[in-house]
């Protein structure tokens, strides 16, 4: 393998690592939009995952499967959004619930699923378009689901800023006492609003388990969930910067795949550089372990750069992100 | 709509307690129908779920040391909840305590003495809580979301142990598996009930349970901590610190945290392995919800959340029934505490159709 | 007059705990100005929400145009030509004026279209706006205009305006009352909710007068006197405060010196170069249009926001680096704006909200909580302040507003401060406990201590201040002495006309 196509499976493994987090963190934005924090994309992910994977056993079909990890979603998104929006609990403690809930429940029905092989959801080479170098394999010749996600990230951010529905859901957003006065149904758009939010985490659930590793293992999301909450703020609430930043993780995740790959050639040119910090990157080189912790640590470090601004979090923020509404109060 | 929500007027004492019973009765029915749609006799099931456990001095000390970790980690995590500080890694913090003690262990193996477990539950301690100070840091300088940090950070701490345990820290006699040594005589909990595995971390764990409550009760700190969670304006207009809240509960959280680690590797476990805790950190933010926040109610909460660990245990070994229902019925109790809540400060009234002005 | 546009037949509405209209029964006239009168919780704002359809009756009969109608949502109040200005604006701080205008349009239109229509009716109302402006930019009073001119564009039968004049300087109260005489003129109702009596004696054709949720009056507002109308609104006369003699002297207590601070908050007001300085038993009087830094100014002299420049001195030391705590040590005690949330945790009984700032009174010791001394404390402030509660154990969101505000006082006027500051103290409270508070502050002053008062009640700052000053736009115009100075010429200070002085009275000015 040259250089030259490392680079080019670099970049298209990228896309692909990327993907799932375009799709949960669209659906927590436009969640969040209607000023309403869910906590629990991880849960809707995993269920998601679990759910398309059995279903694309059970029939074959991997699109009936996207179909089945879209509709889990929503349900798990129900069970949130019914708590939060008709009982008025804490939006922190009950995303932390499903979230807890639905890592149990994927585990528990996808138990006689692990291990089992499926055909995962195959890429589509455009015709003609796939067979320009560099640019064909780069763009062209993807899954269905890649070229979803790019048409569903365009879709929002005209939904958002072009329609008249986007308008009343980032005025829900912002102050639900004066939509509501005005005369909007605040409880009924934000439930829109996490039922969206939810069938795009069983979504990117889906691509997980039927495209990115075609099987089920339990917990596999392994915190991406998260990472697409922390994409949001990464973004400040701005759909095209979701997918700047979603690659960006894409990319973390994917070259430190491939420089364990590359070990030996990596250490060696390491070796200009002066000890102990040499010697620390090549222990972090060497260890699985070590390697698996920079999207983590990442995240860690892009949350605080972005959100030390606090003037330009809070004039992009939804008003009342968070906040309990009730219309009698 | 025909079910409407009233305001009370002053919230209502009695539904504070009634709520978790409230809680704990929905899910006991919710297990009904989940076993009974698994095709198991319902009452056989809650029955090996809930009671078999117990019927053995060695389950009640099981009992008791499950319900440990949840403990301390529950307790820790309701100070910073009560002072909205949002700490839910204290699966990390627990695994660095872990490590922090259990290094001080393989540190000195071969060359300990009676002061070696008090120094690894200090080291312990001291692990959590700078893990713990970490998102803390980046709160009040950077601004960051500390439930995102603090669970990032959480992923990271368990990587780290596996690093240690694969490399570093793997026993050189362990025939390559991924474990530490065993620790020495000095490094391990002494049991205190013969014929079970009930060790001295548990009388400690209540030991600070009991400090925890005088913290929030009765000083100052504590009462801050509350004003700053229920009102941050109302805190910031008397002068009270928002750091220095957030500082104070995500070490004392993280402290914890880290001695429920130390406690259980160094009682539990007796060594490093890349698995430590089941989830104990995660399952803690659920028995401090159904705790109410207070420290009596947390330690019946994890009485409760550690007997239905040991009941998933017994379903899977008599009943064939998977581990997982554990954490299904984990995340149902807690819809349901955080659902009868609403009880409390308000009234469910049946409306007939309004009358029309 | 011609037949009634609406017509409230026993309106009845029930809250748990209270009656807020008991078979309230209106009727207005198309082309009618109409005032709803009546004082704070006297059930006003209940009633036009029910006309507006946020709110359901229990019980009665609305008639529009001689029609039984059933209104049960805002959507469907506009679609029947009502419209309603908020007391507290429904608008959207990041969305721009026609986007908010936008909103509150239920038909299918055109947002181009639109625009042109706003443009139109602001010239036509002289109602100045600019349709492409972010709401956060613009002040109050032009936020106002967006309420009033999103009803305009849907060519309302009926406009409902509540408490509108709180806002705006007496010259924008001018304003308004010619785009309200020309509305009327047009054949548009008018329903228009006050308690201020002058405003109503010179718009209004015909008032309801509510107490206690029932209807007490229906007059010619025109051919009452202040005092038959006030008798009407709460039953007496209306209370004055006792003044006693100018406790005013030469003693500087407080001295602000070219305090500059930009806000923290994007939607807030920066502070520029603020002077100004109190002597001992002085009360000054901090006027203007809410939003213009009376927020800010009172969190920078409490030090919850620090001054990026300049100095602020308590008897002669400097406090400008110290936070809240070590000022209050040093004498000085704050009633927020906010009662609920701010002056007082609303979930806590009043005993702990007793112990939020009054802990110096020996209510510690070695970090414990001293729960007697906190006890009698808070006893002792429901006693002296006459707090009507069901005790100290009862939670601070259960008192009224009035009640939870003589708390509020009580507990920082009890630690004898130095100098005291009190933003907008009787907002939404009822007559009563307002004279109380009025009494309190002059009495106060009397023993010595100085107050630092903002409202934006220029009639309470003429009643109680010894001096005045206006804020507008951050800036501080010079203190006069309330002798010296009129509401007119406060009224120009308002609008940010005027050099910022010295802020000393005394000096030639």
């Amino acid at each position: 393998m040259d250089g030259f196509e490392t680079t080019i499976n670099i970049l298209v493994g990228t896309i692909r690592a990327g993907t799932p987090l375009v799709f949960a963190a669209l659906g927590e934005l436009i969640t969040e939009k209607a000023g309403v924090l869910n906590l629990g994309v991880e849960g809707m992910m995993l269920v998601g995952a679990v759910s398309g994977f059995i279903v694309t056993v059970l029939t074959g079909s991997p699109y009936l499967g996207i179909l089945a990890a879209i509709a889990a979603g929503v349900l798990m998104a129900l069970i949130f959004g019914g708590l939060t929006q008709f009982l008025l609990t804490n939006q922190v403690a009950t995303g932390l619930a499903l979230t807890i809930f639905g890592v149990g429940l994927s585990a528990f029905i996808g138990l006689n699923y692990i291990g089992t092989p499926i055909q995962g959801l195959q890429p589509i080479a455009i015709p003609g378009l796939s067979e320009i170098p560099v640019i064909g394999p780069l763009l062209f010749n993807h899954d269905f689901l890649i070229y979803l996600s790019i048409a569903l990230l365009v879709l929002v951010s005209w939904f958002l800023y072009k329609t008249r529905a986007g308008l009343i859901l980032r005025a829900v957003g912002e102050s639900h006492d004066a939509a509501h006065a005005i005369g909007y149904s605040v409880v009924k758009i934000r439930l829109l609003a996490i039922m969206f939010g939810g069938g795009m985490g069983g979504l990117a659930g889906a691509y997980l388990s039927l495209v990115y590793t075609p099987q089920w293992a339990e917990n596999m999301t392994a915190g991406r969930g998260w990472i697409a909450l922390a994409l949001v703020v990464f973004a400040t609430w701005r759909p095209a910067r979701v997918l700047i930043g979603a690659y960006l993780f894409g990319g973390i995740t994917i070259l430190s795949l491939h420089v364990q790959a590359a070990g030996d050639s990596v250490s060696s040119a390491l070796s200009i550089i002066p000890n102990p910090v040499g010697e620390w990157i090549l222990a972090v080189i060497n260890s699985s372990h070590l390697l698996a912790t920079l999207p983590y640590l990442a995240t860690v470090v892009v949350l605080a750069l972005i959100s030390r601004d606090a003037t330009k979090i809070r004039l992009n923020a939804p008003a009342s992100l968070g906040r309990p509404f009730h219309p009698g109060a | 709509m025909l079910l409407r929500l009233e305001p009370r007027q002053f919230t209502s004492k009695r539904m504070q307690y009634a709520s978790p019973l409230i809680a704990a009765v929905l899910t006991l029915i919710a297990g009904v129908i989940l076993f009974s749609a698994l095709g198991t006799n319902p009452m056989v099931a809650l029955h090996t779920f809930f009671v078999r456990p117990l019927t053995s001095l060695y389950g009640v000390g099981e009992w008791a040391l499950k319900a440990t970790p949840l403990l301390l980690c529950a307790v820790g995590l309701s100070v910073g909840f009560r002072g909205n500080v949002w700490n839910i890694g204290a699966e990390g913090q627990l695994t660095m305590g872990a490590v922090c003690g259990g290094g001080i262990a393989l540190a000195f193996w071969g060359d300990e003495g009676p002061w070696l477990l008090p120094l690894m539950l200090f080291a312990g301690i001291l692990g959590g809580m700078a893990w713990g100070a970490i998102p803390s840091f980046l709160k009040n300088r950077f601004n960051a979301n500390e439930i995102l940090t603090s669970l990032m950070l959480s992923y990271v701490a368990i990587q780290i142990l596996g690093y240690l345990v694969h490399g570093p820290w793997r026993d050189p006699e362990g025939f390559n598996f991924p474990q530490t040594r065993i620790f020495g005589d000095d490094g391990i909990m002494p049991v205190l009930i013969e014929g079970t595995r009930f060790h001295l971390g548990v009388p400690i764990a209540l030991v600070f349970l009991v400090i925890v409550w005088v913290f929030m009760s009765w000083t100052f700190q504590g009462f801050k901590v509350q004003v700053a969670g229920q009102a941050p304006a109302a805190a910031a207009y008397a002068g009270y610190s928002r750091k220095r809240v957030v500082l104070l509960s995500f070490l004392i959280s993280g402290g914890l945290a880290g001695l429920a680690g130390i406690a259980e590797v160094s009682g539990t476990i007796t060594q490093l392995q890349p698995i430590i805790s089941p989830g104990y950190g995660f399952a803690a933010i659920i028995v401090a919800f159904l705790g109410r926040l207070h420290p009596f109610g947390i330690l019946l909460a994890s009485l409760l959340m550690s007997l239905m660990y040991l009941g998933g245990e017994q379903l899977q070994i008599h009943l064939n029934l998977p581990l997982a229902v554990t954490g299904v019925f984990q995340g149902l109790l807690l819809f349901f505490v955080l659902g009868s809540d609403v009880l409390v400060r308000y009234r469910i009234r049946l409306v007939a159709q309004p009358k029309e002005a | 007059m011609t037949a009634a546009q609406l017509e409230l037949t026993g309106i009845t509405k029930q809250y748990p705990g209270v009656l807020a209209n008991d078979h309230i029964d209106l009727a207005i006239a198309s082309g009618e100005v109409h005032a709803l009168l009546g004082e704070n919780g006297a059930g006003k704002s209940t009633l036009v929400k029910m006309i507006y359809g946020v709110v359901r009756a229990d019980e009665g009969e609305i008639r529009w145009g001689g029609e039984p109608v059933k209104i049960t949502s805002p959507s469907q109040a506009r679609a029947l030509g009502i419209g309603m200005v908020f007391q507290h604006f429904n608008l959207f701080e990041t969305l721009t004026v026609a986007e908010n205008i936008s909103l509150g349009i239920d038909e299918e239109h055109d947002l181009k279209q639109l625009t042109s229509e706003i443009e139109e009716i602001s010239e036509k109302y002289g109602l100045p706006l600019n349709p492409h402006q972010h709401v956060h930019a613009l002040s109050v009073g032009e936020r106002q205009r967006v309420e009033i001119i999103r009803c305009l564009v849907q060519d309302p039968k009926l406009l409902i305006m509540d408490e509108p004049t709180s806002v705006l300087t007496p010259q924008e109260v001018e304003k308004l009352f010619e785009t309200l005489r020309r509305l009327s003129s047009e054949g548009c109702s008018i329903l228009y909710i006050s308690h201020k009596l002058d405003e109503i004696q010179a718009l209004c054709d015909r008032a309801t007068v509510l107490r206690h949720g029932k209807v007490t009056a229906t007059c010619n507002p025109k051919e009452e006197t202040p005092k038959s109308l006030a008798e009407m609104m709460i039953g007496s006369e209306l209370p004055v405060c006792k003044r006693t003699a100018q406790a005013r002297d030469s003693e500087v207590r407080l001295v602000v010196r070219n305090l500059t601070i930009p806000s923290p908050d994007p939607h807030g007001t920066d502070l520029k170069s603020i002077n100004v300085t109190v002597h001992r038993g002085e009360v000054l009087g901090i006027a203007g249009v809410a939003g213009n830094g009376q927020k800010e100014f009172l969190a920078a002299l409490n030090g919850e926001i620090m001054a990026a420049q300049g100095r602020i001195e308590l008897n002669g030391a400097e406090i400008s680096k110290v936070g809240p705590t070590e000022r209050r040590a040093r004498g000085l005690a704050f009633v927020p704006e906010e009662r609920l949330g701010r002056g007082a945790v609303p979930d806590m009984s009043l005993s702990n909200n007793a112990l939020l700032t009054g802990y110096r009174e020996d209510m510690l010791s070695n970090g414990f909580i001293r729960f007697d001394k906190v006890r009698s404390y808070a006893t002792a402030i429901r006693e002296r302040f006459d707090v009507r509660s069901s005790g100290i154990e009862a939670e601070a969101r259960s008192l009224s507003g009035g009640n939870l505000q003589k708390f509020i006082m009580g507990r920082e006027i009890m630690m004898n401060p130095q100098l005291l500051i009190l933003g907008h103290p009787t907002w939404g409270v009822d007559v009563g406990a307002a004279t109380t508070i009025h009494q309190e502050i002059v009495d106060l002053a009397a023993k010595g201590t100085s107050v630092v008062v903002a409202s934006e009640d220029l009639d309470e700052l003429f009643e109680i201040c010894d001096s005045i000053a206006v804020i507008a736009e951050g800036r501080l115009s010079p203190v006069k002495r309330t002798s010296e100075t009129n509401v007119e010429e406060v009224g120009l200070w308002m609008s940010g006309q005027f050099e910022a002085g010295e802020g000393e009275v005394g000096h030639a000015a």
